[in-house]
């Protein structure tokens, strides 16, 4: 099996205060494959994600240790720029949280702060490529100067996709993007993973094991702060190694 | 009832009767107390509304009549007035020079007399001639020949017109009617005079224009400073003991009467920095000490309210901590800081007793030009006329008012404006 490696983390531990969120944990992130992160609630999985485009170092509390590279490179180096780091592992998020701007804007945002539309006409090239990618653009595309506010849940969260999108990250991270969603939205959101999985590296945060077994070729067990497991979604789910694994799959806690 | 199993300890439970009487009773008392909620609700907003009208009515009741003046049209017949004046000067700039040596006061009173006999200057305000120095700039033509002027009249039948004041100046005002030579006028020059000690003569424009100086220099230290000191406590600042001192600190000064900060800017901008006394600038300075802590207070909770969602949103895509302030928070947060800055700048804008203390309670006969000339504000003007025993100052202390008011709606208005204008809908 031929695998290119997008992001790797070693002996990474989490501390809030003196309480220790995530014990030794290590990971690679494979290039080509969408990672499930699984576990019962406050298991670390959600720090965990968070670690990887550094959005803990917002939380004053919070230090990490251990090796985190993206591409080889060192992402808590002091040389490391976090602003962009979190444009190239962009993330999304719980809640669906657009801006109060208009659907143009919030995804105009990104390319506009990094300089990466030289004219307006590239601008709106970046926004509809984005829109589009998100499988929005049809549903949108005559009230772009709408507010984002103003859609569906499930519209606003790929317009939050959208917007991750519109910077060209290498990662996405995405901290249960379904939870706040019906099983309608639900489903075009994991249909729209499978569509970017390849063209972006794609890790995503679920409590919804179904969910993790269908989108999720790699997946990893959390439990307690430690990864308990980690390997192919389909050995996870018919073939774990470790106990814990089963019973939390098998619905005994969670 | 007997149905009860009989294996509970409790005493029989009977079933919940919801149509007895009892329960009748406790529904008829949930519906009076509603009832009486909103009788004591709605009374309390109808009291503050009747207080509010019965204010308004008042004084534009007692201030609507400093809005008009008294005139007296005065007959002058300039080549007998013996004015020392040579009419080629009042075109070039020397005019107000010739003008003032040219005796116009004497032959202002002189024609009263002329026209309307032994006291006829007593009829006409003090300030009468400064009237005729002004038409006679305006149109040098004038002196070559005999002209009518409207002058203010005197304090005295000025008041006698409006229906108050003794009999005697009532006849007077009864005689000069039948000759045809009283008019009211719209009082030009109380919107645009200063401070003067005949109340025919005061304006409010002075009093008007410290007060806007004052409040641009309030507003230019206090908006500033205090959204810059709100969005760092909350979007910088490690929370520690010092941040917690601050927050204090910021909390305590919003609560000190406003005496102390008149004390305060004498101590420091007066006696220490030398600035100049009974100055705008001065009196600025001292109320932006006083309206910043509300401005910090109201910006931090202001920004407290933009949900963390959205910085967490902008910081995602790799907006940097500031372009997260500035592109988000900050618009976000702006009507919340601008109510505050609303309130805080109607309290610097009614505020007297500071400025009391760095000496803006002199005597100004001008409008300031600039920020560091003597000035006095609108509410100390009120507090100065109110002070006065002539009797036309009460009315001229109503209008002072009623431009205040008026002031403060205005400035109201734009912030409300500017306020809807940035108010988000989510």
């Amino acid at each position: 099996m031929t695998q290119h490696l997008k992001m790797t983390a070693h002996n990474v531990n989490v501390f809030y205060g003196k309480k220790q969120a995530i014990n030794d944990v290590s990971i690679d992130i494979d290039q080509d494959l969408v990672t499930a992160f699984i576990g019962p609630s406050g298991c670390g999985k959600s720090t965990f994600l968070r670690t990887l485009n550094r959005m803990n170092d917002t939380v004053a509390s919070a230090k990490v240790t251990g090796d985190i590279r993206l591409d080889g490179e060192d992402i808590y180096a002091a040389e490391m720029d976090v602003v962009q780091l979190r444009a190239r592992v962009g993330m999304v998020f719980q809640k669906p949280n657009p801006f109060p701007k208009s659907i143009f804007e919030n995804v105009a945002y990104g390319p506009r702060i990094h300089g990466l539309a030289s004219s307006k006409g590239q601008l709106s090239g970046i926004v509809e490529q984005s829109l589009k990618r998100a499988g929005l653009w049809e549903e949108v595309k005559d009230r772009l100067q709408d507010s984002g506010t103003a859609l569906s849940g499930g519209q606003q969260q790929r317009l939050c996709i959208a917007r991750a999108i519109a910077v060209d990250p290498e990662v996405i991270l995405m901290d249960e993007p379904c939870s706040a969603l019906d099983p309608i939205a639900t489903a075009k959101i994991e249909e729209l993973i499978h569509e970017l999985k390849g063209r972006y590296a794609i890790v995503i945060v679920t409590h919804n094991m179904q969910q993790a077994a269908r989108v999720s070729q790699r997946t990893a067990f959390f439990h307690l702060g430690t990864l308990i497991e980690y390997g192919a979604t389909s050995d996870i789910f018919t073939n774990p190694r470790e106990e814990r694994t089963r019973d939390y799959i098998t619905g005994r806690y969670g | 009832m007997s149905s009860t199993p009989p294996d509970m300890g409790s005493p029989e439970k009977t079933p919940t009767d919801w149509r007895g009487d009892a329960m009748q009773r406790r529904i008829r008392r949930r519906y009076r107390s509603e009832r009486r909620f909103k009788l004591i609700g709605l009374a309390a907003v109808m009291m503050s509304a009747g207080f509010l009208v019965f204010l308004l009515a008042t004084m534009l009741s007692n201030g609507i009549g400093g809005f008009s003046r008294t005139e007296i049209k005065l007959p002058i017949d300039f080549p007998k007035a013996g004015l020392t004046l040579d009419a080629s000067r009042l075109a070039g700039p020397g005019a107000d020079m010739a003008l003032a040596g040219a005796g116009i006061q004497g032959a202002t009173d002189g024609a009263a007399i002329a026209a309307f006999g032994k006291d006829g200057d007593q009829l006409i305000s003090d300030g009468a001639w400064l009237t005729v120095r002004s038409a006679v700039k305006a149109d040098p033509a004038l002196l070559r020949g005999r002209a009518t002027i409207a002058v203010p009249a005197s304090d005295a039948i000025d008041i006698a017109a409006k229906g108050e004041g003794s009999n005697e100046d009532k006849a007077q005002v009864a005689k000069l009617k039948a000759a045809g030579v009283l008019t009211t006028g719209f009082n030009l020059s109380f919107l645009q005079g200063a401070d003067s000690t005949d109340p025919t003569m005061v304006g409010i424009w002075g009093a008007l224009k410290g007060s806007i100086f004052t409040m641009i220099v309030t507003l230019v230290l206090a908006f500033p400073v205090g959204v810059f000191a709100a969005l760092y406590l909350e979007e910088y600042a490690p929370r520690n003991r010092w941040t917690d001192l601050i927050e204090v600190s910021i909390n305590n000064l919003a609560a000190v009467p406003s005496i102390i900060f008149g004390l305060l800017g004498l101590a420091v901008f007066l006696n220490t920095f030398h600035l100049p006394r009974s100055a705008a600038i001065v009196g600025g300075l001292t109320l932006a000490l006083m309206t910043m802590p509300v401005i910090v207070i109201a910006g931090r909770n202001a920004i407290k309210g933009v949900p963390p969602s959205i910085r967490d949103a902008a910081l995602g895509i790799g907006a940097s901590p500031v372009q997260v302030v500035f592109h988000h928070v900050l618009p976000l947060a702006l009507p919340g800081i601008l109510t505050g800055t609303i309130i805080g700048m109607a309290r610097a804008l009614g505020e007297t007793a500071p400025l009391l203390m760095i000496g803006m309670r002199a005597f100004i006969a001008s409008p300031p030009e600039r920020l560091s000339d003597p000035a006095t504000v609108l509410p100390v003007q009120i507090f100065l006329w109110s002070d006065q025993v002539n009797r036309g100052f009460v009315e001229k202390t109503s209008a002072a008012i009623i431009v205040l008011l008026v002031f403060l709606l205005a400035m109201n208005g734009v912030a409300i404006y500017l306020r809807n204008k940035f108010e988000t809908r989510w």
